[in-house]
Parts: structure tokens; sequence; C-alpha cells
């Protein structure tokens, strides 16, 4: 059976696009042919910044022949039915069947759809999926209707077997299929054929393109570590910027130069983002000191004078935006020097943090007070807290974060620091931004904590206040990650502060019930991704009405692990069994059997094995929960399923004597009373 | 550099205009108003418009009031040289002519590390969007290539290609210059040899003077409602012209006050007196004129309208 090999050379396809374009062309293609009957084997997708490129191997030579059957009408229908029936399916009369049915003599058709030629679902399936491709963002050019994201130049498609290729015929509006491409677009030499992948991937190596971008990837990562290591030096790491450069390059070549002197004593996050969002550049550190004192950039070919050129111009254009850095740093510094930070925030008073909520400097006096007040509750220093606070948006007003958004918060930790303040007040800048995301760290130090807890209170209340909350897609404030960065500062730091009573420390014309639920359901988004049930969370946050995060954490992970187990799964049906019994008959009774049973109106040996069951289970469970053991409280619990269980099978609840009844429905009620108060279980699904 | 390499910023100049005029393209020269940008001259905006073919360069003297360092920052300037490059529809080897372009002006791509990096291009005030590329020469951005899509409002069709190269940068490169008042402007061996800053460092300090601290704000702003005003009502007339009998749709006309508006917009921006929320609206007012002379446009003979 023949491979198939597809390549659509265009202009240069942005280097963002490129990996989900390559999938998207074989997902899109592939699964059109497996649509229309034809098989393949295996399939793999490469891109360059010119190319995509899809690979099949082993696919069927035709699609199978199939037989369709339809009933027609009735052998004495009228003869105008007949014919219809006749042009509809395309046969003579003599080529129908006639069954006999209940009905009557109905006409019957066998349809048979002759299998394709591969290359005729090939050439159909392409054409659409160039026609139709997901990109981001296309075009149109020259005089082509077409779209595609850049000009589309060529088409390769061939079919190949046992040395014989062939080309699969296309022709979408002026551009046909072939089997010629070009190798790099300064370095190659011009057209050439192809007869197979091999054949393809190994001529274009020749001509300085690398078709697959995990080797290029390789190349650079190799190539950087290499330089750098024999300097001593390594590599800061950079996975999104490799990702980039990949993407604008086919044949890479890495070159390393030395940043000026002059630069050395800027922060190291001012270099790195300088140097990656400028000049796409890696940075290579020291590890003696962790400075930033090399660059690596990475050329897309190689010259006579082995790059030379390339790094002289490369190190101009970064001098010249260092210089600038340098000269908002320096900037910044003599206005920290000059007045501390008190000028930067009274600045703020001219920047609108949002039209309806008033200027930054306002947002920053109501971050301060909430955190005095928070500090208060969770045992901080409530007039360190509130300094912390006070000055953590001062470097919005600065040059550098101006120029680099992306520095806010640590270009406030340097300042502060410069300002003369101490670590923890300084660091607070930097770390009440944090999480920024559902892998980002949470600050830990206490002062941190507070700030950052006081940030996205104010931010998530205020946008409630104004009724701009995220929908469906759209987040444009970014309430979900703020939300989320609360719930993990509270969640992974273990702080024991009421939701609703921190929440309405926050702006007062939220509707607090409201954020409540937003922010469970985003607890239980990011709790799921750690595969824990959201009925599961239900269960525990409903005991607290939601209030204790950190708590309701723990008993679900508790509960999670609870369920897994044999006893635990039986145990929850026991409980369930119970509590369908109890409200059964407390609504047919009309009354609450919450009176206590007695012991001494037992009468099974099941019966009294769970009275005795109960009582040494329930110390258990009232003093782990206690001590806030919930596995221990969960073990207790495990413990009654196999005296309940027995209890179920040896014992009528309803007895003849109304005393005794009672009683055994008292006793549900403590089963499920105590259950009840480890996890609402009646919310555990299943 | 290679031994022929160009000495000064006009033989850079030269060098392009002729590239360009042996590819066949039509030298015109910069239009007669202030603009922003290359774009804004009608040889561009107005004849992206429409089915007629169209191949054009010329260098279009810039003016972006809020850029003025007074003549202090090594290549910031509140008046500068776009090259720009317009052909319609994109020839298929648009990418290859380009780099042609780059050949001539002495940048040899067997020894330095060009790319084409993604850029999409938009302008607001011309309700004007493409996608392309910005070109980097050894991690600098020589030239904004881009493939029209929409123009005041109307998809193009066929499609422009566009060329914008930002002189002084470029040049400065080439001639290994950094300080861009010290760019030799004419050959340094002539009788009279002038540098950049001979010819533009007063404007500058002039013209920077003038754009953040002078220009009378009141008057721009009537201006600016004048200009937004006569544009509607010359394109509100009728097109029976009563004096020669014939019709006439007077769009060039009431385009040079829609740039007009755009160029007042831009100083008044360069004084502080447009609040961040007025922005929009301002920048939305000439945008409203600019899709209102491509309506007008599309609708002459220029734009391909066939009676």
């Amino acid at each position: 059976m023949p491979d198939l090999l597809i390549e659509l050379l265009s202009e240069e396809i942005p280097a963002r696009m490129q990996r989900k374009a390559s999938l998207d062309l074989e997902k899109l293609f592939t699964e059109g042919i497996s649509e229309l009957g034809l098989t393949y084997e295996s399939s793999a997708a490469f891109s360059t910044p010119r190319r995509l490129t899809l690979a099949l191997e082993n696919v069927s030579n035709k699609s199978l022949s199939s037989v369709e059957e339809k009933r027609g009408p009735r052998k004495d229908a009228p003869e105008k039915a007949i014919q219809g029936f006749l042009k509809n399916t395309g046969l003579e009369i003599s080529q129908l069947e006639v069954r006999q049915e209940k009905k009557g003599e109905f006409y019957f058709a066998n349809i048979r759809t002759e299998g394709r030629n591969a290359a005729d679902i090939i050439s159909l399936v392409l054409e659409k999926t160039v026609r139709n491709f997901p990109w981001p963002k296309s075009m149109r050019w020259g005089q082509t209707l077409l779209k595609w994201v850049r000009p589309l130049h060529s088409i390769v498609c061939i079919l190949y077997d046992e040395g014989e290729s062939s080309v699969v015929d296309l022709n979408i509006e002026g551009i046909s299929s072939g089997d010629k491409t070009v190798g790099h677009r300064f370095m190659g030499k011009g057209e050439f054929s192809v007869n197979s992948f091999e054949d393809y991937a190994s001529k274009l190596k020749k001509e300085f393109v690398i078709l697959d971008p995990s080797e290029r990837a390789k190349i650079i990562l190799q190539e950087i570590n290499n330089q750098a290591f024999a300097q001593g030096l390594e590599l800061i790491s950079d996975p999104s910027l490799l990702n980039e450069v990949v993407g604008l390059i086919e044949w890479p070549v890495v070159l390393m130069g030395k940043l000026e002197h002059e630069f050395l004593a800027l922060p190291s996050e001012v270099l790195q983002t300088s140097m990656r969002e400028h000049q796409k550049f890696f940075s290579i550190r020291n590890p003696k000191n962790d400075k930033v004192v090399q660059f690596a950039t990475v050329a897309n070919r190689e010259t006579p004078d082995h790059g030379s050129t390339i790094l002289a111009g490369n190190k101009k254009v970064l001098s010249a935006r260092l210089a600038d850095a340098k000269f908002f740093w320096d900037n910044d510094l003599r206005i920290v020097n000059a007045s501390g930070l008190d000028f930067w925030l009274e600045r703020l008073k001219q920047v609108t943090f949002h039209n309806k909520l008033g200027s930054q400097f306002e947002r920053v006096e109501r971050i301060s007070n909430l955190s005095e007040v928070i500090a208060k509750k969770i045992g901080c220093d409530p007039k360190l807290a509130k300094k912390a606070a006070s000055i953590s948006k001062s470097d919005l007003s600065s040059e550098m974060v101006y120029e680099f958004p992306e520095l806010q918060g640590v270009m406030g930790t340097y300042y502060a620091s410069e300002a003369g303040f101490e670590d923890n007040i300084a660091d607070a800048c930097k770390n009440h931004y944090a999480p920024l995301g559902p892998s980002d760290k949470v600050p830990n130090s206490i002062i941190s904590v507070v700030v950052a807890l006081a940030d996205k209170i104010d931010t998530l209340t205020s946008f409630w206040a104004i009724n701009e909350k995220p929908t469906g897609s759209k987040d444009p404030f970014a309430l979900r990650r703020s939300a989320l960065g609360l719930i993990r500062i509270i969640v992974e730091n273990d702080i024991r502060i009421s939701l609703s009573e921190i929440l309405m420390l926050g702006n007062d014309r939220a509707d607090i019930e409201d954020l409540k639920n937003f922010i469970h359901q985003r607890m239980k988004v990011f709790l799921r991704d750690q595969s824990l049930r959201h009925d599961l969370i239900d269960a525990c946050l409903s005991l607290n009405e939601g209030n204790d995060l950190a708590l309701s954490v723990k008993k679900s992970f508790a509960l999670m692990n609870f369920i897994k187990t044999s006893d635990g799964s039986n145990l929850i049906q026991g409980f369930k069994r119970a509590n369908n019994i109890l409200v059964q008959a407390e609504q047919n009774d009309g009354v609450e059997y919450s009176y206590g049973a007695d012991l001494k109106y037992a009468e099974e040996d099941a019966e009294r094995d769970l009275f005795s069951a109960l009582d040494i289970e329930e110390a258990k469970i009232r003093s782990a929960l206690e001590r806030e053991d919930f596995v221990e409280a969960m073990n207790a619990m495990a413990n009654l399923r196999s005296p309940i269980d027995g209890f179920f099978e040896n014992v009528q609840i309803n007895s003849d004597v109304d005393v005794i009844r009672r009683n055994r429905l008292n006793l549900l009620s403590r089963i499920c009373k105590l259950c009840l108060s480890v996890a609402d279980l009646t919310k555990v699904e299943g | 550099m290679v031994a022929n390499s160009p000495q000064s910023f006009q033989d850079i100049i030269l060098r392009l205009q002729n590239y360009w005029v042996a590819q066949g393209c039509a030298l015109m020269q910069p239009y007669d108003m202030e603009v922003g940008a290359g774009t804004f001259h009608p040889a561009t905006t107005l004849r992206s418009l429409g089915p007629k073919p169209w191949s054009v360069a010329y260098v279009q003297p810039s003016r972006r009031p809020t850029d003025g360092r007074y003549g202090d920052n090594p290549n910031r300037l509140q008046h500068y040289y776009q090259f720009q490059v317009l052909m319609k529809p994109s020839p298929p080897d648009f990418q290859n002519l380009y780099l042609g372009s780059l050949d001539a002006i002495g940048i040899d791509s067997q020894l330095h590390d060009i790319r084409f990096v993604e850029d999409d291009w938009e302008s607001p005030t011309l309700g004007a969007w493409g996608l392309g590329w910005e070109v980097w020469c050894d991690g600098m951005e020589v030239s904004q290539f881009t493939y029209f899509q929409q123009v005041g409002g109307h998809e193009c069709n066929p499609i422009s290609g566009e060329l914008t190269y930002g002189l002084e940068r470029l040049a400065m490169y080439i001639l290994g210059v950094d300080y861009v008042m010290d760019m030799p402007f004419n050959d340094p061996e002539a009788s009279i040899p002038l540098k950049y800053g001979d010819i533009f460092k007063q404007t500058e300090e002039e013209y920077s003077r003038w754009n953040f601290d002078i220009a009378n704000t009141e008057t721009l702003f009537r201006h600016f409602d004048e200009a937004e005003k006569d544009c509607v009502e010359i394109l509100s007339q009728d097109k029976l012209d009563p004096k020669s009998g014939k019709h006439i749709s007077m769009v060039h006309p009431a385009y040079d006050q829609c740039i007009k508006a755009s160029h007042i917009f831009n100083v008044l921006d360069a004084r502080g007196v447009i609040s961040v929320t007025e922005r929009q609206a301002y920048i939305g007012r000439v945008r409203g004129l600019a899709k209102q002379c491509a309506d007008a446009f599309v609708l002459t003979a220029a734009g391909g309208h066939v009676k």
C-alpha cells in the first residue's frame, strides 16, 4: 500500500500558529479521507516557517465498495411511482428485486457504490481542507479568492510505493499540485523534485531546511548549552521563547555574544525581558552570581564570515534597546533616591484604574485598608501589612513598567529596596500579584499573603459591585485568575478564615452570595484537575456554608480516598438507605425522630451490635473532627459499615410494636446525624 | 559593506527609487500635505481600492508630533521620511522583489540574517488593516510588508502589496551611523557636504517646542471641526457640475480634509489636550471621513466604477 506526502509551501507563517496548523492539517485531512473510506496506518505532521507537511503511511489504494439496499414502491403501485424510483436509483426495472412482505410485494434496489481511487479522495479532501482551514487570521493576495495565512505558493501531493511515485492531481485557484518544492529561502539552490517522504526530508536537509520543529529545538538547545557550558555559563530556560524561535527559522545557527559592561548592573529580569520581547534573544547567566552576562540569538543561516556581520548587527540593536532600558532604570532610581516612592504614589492619582472604580491611587488605598484588617485576622502585624500594601503598586508610575508592563511588581521590589524598605515589605510588591496562573507559586510569607489577599478581594468585590463579571470566554479583568489566586493562597497556606467575612470587607455593593458561588465554581474547576469530584467538594463545603475553603479541601480529599475503599462506598450506600427510610418515615409520620434511641428496646443482636459500634465510633469521630483529622474520622465511620449492613440485613424497621419501630427510626437518625457531622453525604453522587 | 555600498542618505533614496522604477513602478512624488505616514498619500489609500491595477513608489515626508525629541534622541524624529511601494494586484514574487531592493541598497543577503516576523498592520484612523510582517535584518526592523485586506471599511479586491521603509533608521544601519543628525545627507565628498543634522536639527527643535507647548489648541480644535464639516459637505455636492456639464465627484478634495483632520488630531495629541476617552472618539471621527471618501472613490472612474 502506498505512502502519501503533502507539503503546503507559503510565505512566512506566524511562528505562534505553526504548530497548531500542522496538527489541524493532520486532523482535518485524515478525518476527511477516513470519512470517505480510505484507511492509513500512521500519520506525522511537521511545520517550518514556510511549510506545513503531512506524511501518511500505508494508505489504502481504494475505498471499499459498498451496497446499499433501498425499499421501493409496491409492485402494483402506479407507473409514475415506479419510474420515479428507477430514476432515483439509476437502475433498470430488470435490476430490481421483488420481495413478498406482509403488506404485499415490494420492489427493492441494491445500489452498489464502487470503491474510489485513493488519489481521487485525497485530491478532494485536500482541496476541501485547504479551502476551509481554521487559521486564526487569514488573508487574500493578488487576485485570488482563496484564503490562507499568507500567500500560498505551491502544493506537493504525491502517492508513492516501492520506488514508484505519482502526483495526486489537484488545482486550487491556479495552484497545481506537483512533486517539486524549494529549500531554504537564501541558502537553498532552488526547485527540486521529491519521490518519498525520506527523499523529501533528506533533500530538504541538503537544502538547509530541518523539517521537524522538535529537531530544530533540540539543535538550538544543544548548541546554546554547549557554548554556554564551555564558558562556565548556563542558559535561562525559556520554553515559550524557544517555541517561537523554532518557528522563525528553518536552519538554526546559534550566535552568542557578551553584554556590554555598562548594562551588567541592570536587574536580570530587565535584561531578560528586554532581550526576549524586542530581540527574541535567550539570556545566559553566570551560575555563580545569577547575573545575566550574555545573550544567544538564533540566525536562520550560515554565512561566509561565520555570522560575524549578523552578530555585530544584533549587538548594535541590542545596545540601543538596553540603552533605553538603562535610561529608564537610571531615571527611576534617581526619582526613588530623591523622594522615595511618594512621588510615584502621588502620580497614581492621575491614572484611572477603571472609570467606575476610580484611580489607581484610590485602589491602593482600598487595598491598604483591607490589608490592615485582614492582617489582624490572620496574625500578621497590621501596620507592616498596611505599609507593604501602600507601596505595592507604586512602580506602576515608573518608566520601566511603562515600557515593560510585564515587569510590574518585580520592579516595585527593586525600587522599594532602594527606597530603604525591609525585604519582607519590599517583596510584597512582587509577590502580591501571585499566583499568576494555576502553576505559579503562591506567596507564603505572611505580609505578602495579606497584601495578595487584599488585592484579590478588592478586585473581585469591586468588579462584582459594578456588575462586570466574566461571561463565557470573556474575562477582560482576569477575575477567574483572581478568584483562583484567592482560593490557592487560602488553601495552600491553610488559612482559616471565613470567606464571607473577608469578602464583606471589600466593596459593599457587591453581591457576596453570588461572588461566593463564583469562587466555589472556580474551586471545583481547579480541584477537578486534581481529579476531585465536584459532588465531594459540595458535600464538604456545605457544612460550613462554604466559608472554610482550606478545611473543605482537606476534607474533600479525605472523602475522595474514603469512597475509593469498599468500606467507604458501602458505608455511603448504608447511610443513604438509612437516610431515605428516615426521611420517608418522618414525612409520613409528621414527626422528627431525633429523640435518641435506647438500647433497652433493642431486640436483635444486630441491633445491639450497632448500638455498641455507634458508641465506640461516635467518640472517635467526635475527637477526630475536633483535631481536624479527617482521615481518622472517616476510618471510624468506615468501622460502622458492617454493623449498619448487619442491621439492615437482620432487622425489620417496621415492627408491630410501635415503641420498637420508633426506637429503630431514632437509631437511623443517630447514624445519619453522625455521618452528616463529617460531611453532607446526601450530596455524594452514585 | 561591499565596495559599491551607498555613502549617503540620499544615495539610499535614489537607489530605492531606481530599483522600483526598474520593476515598473510609477515614481510618484510626496503628497503636498502633512501626513502621519506614507499610507495616507491618496496614491495608496484611495488607489488600493477598486479593481484597477496600480503600481507606484514614492518618498513621503511624515510627521508624528508626539515623537519629537528636540533632535536629541539617536533616531526619534517628529519629521522623517518613509519610502512607500504599492502594487495592485500584489505580484506573486513580491517577497523576492522586496529582497532585491535590499540588495540594491547594499544589504547582502548572503551576509545578513533577513527574517519575516509576523506583524499585522492596522490603521484605526483609515479603517484599514492588512496582514504581513516586519522585516528584520540582523534583529533590526527595516521595513513593514503588508497585504492590504481592507481600506476605508472596504474589502480590497484585488489585494495590494504594500512596503514601507523607515528611511532614517534603515540608512543609519547601512551607513553605520549611531546618531541620526550625524548621518551624511549628500555625498560626504561633495564640495558642500551636508549632514542630516545640518538640515533638520534646528527644525526638530522648533517643531518639538511648537508641537508640545505652543500650538494653539483652540485654533486646532476649530480647524478639526471645520475640516470634518468641509469633507462631508464636499462629498454631499451634486455630482453634476453645472459649469462644465460633467459628472464630477470631488473625492480627492474631500480626502484632503480627512488628511488635515488626521494631522490636526496628531498635533492636539502631542499637546496633551486629548484625554484617553476622547482619543477613541477623535480617531473614530477621522475614520468616518476616510470611510466616506472611500465610499465615494469606488464610485468614480479611478475607483473602477463603470457607468
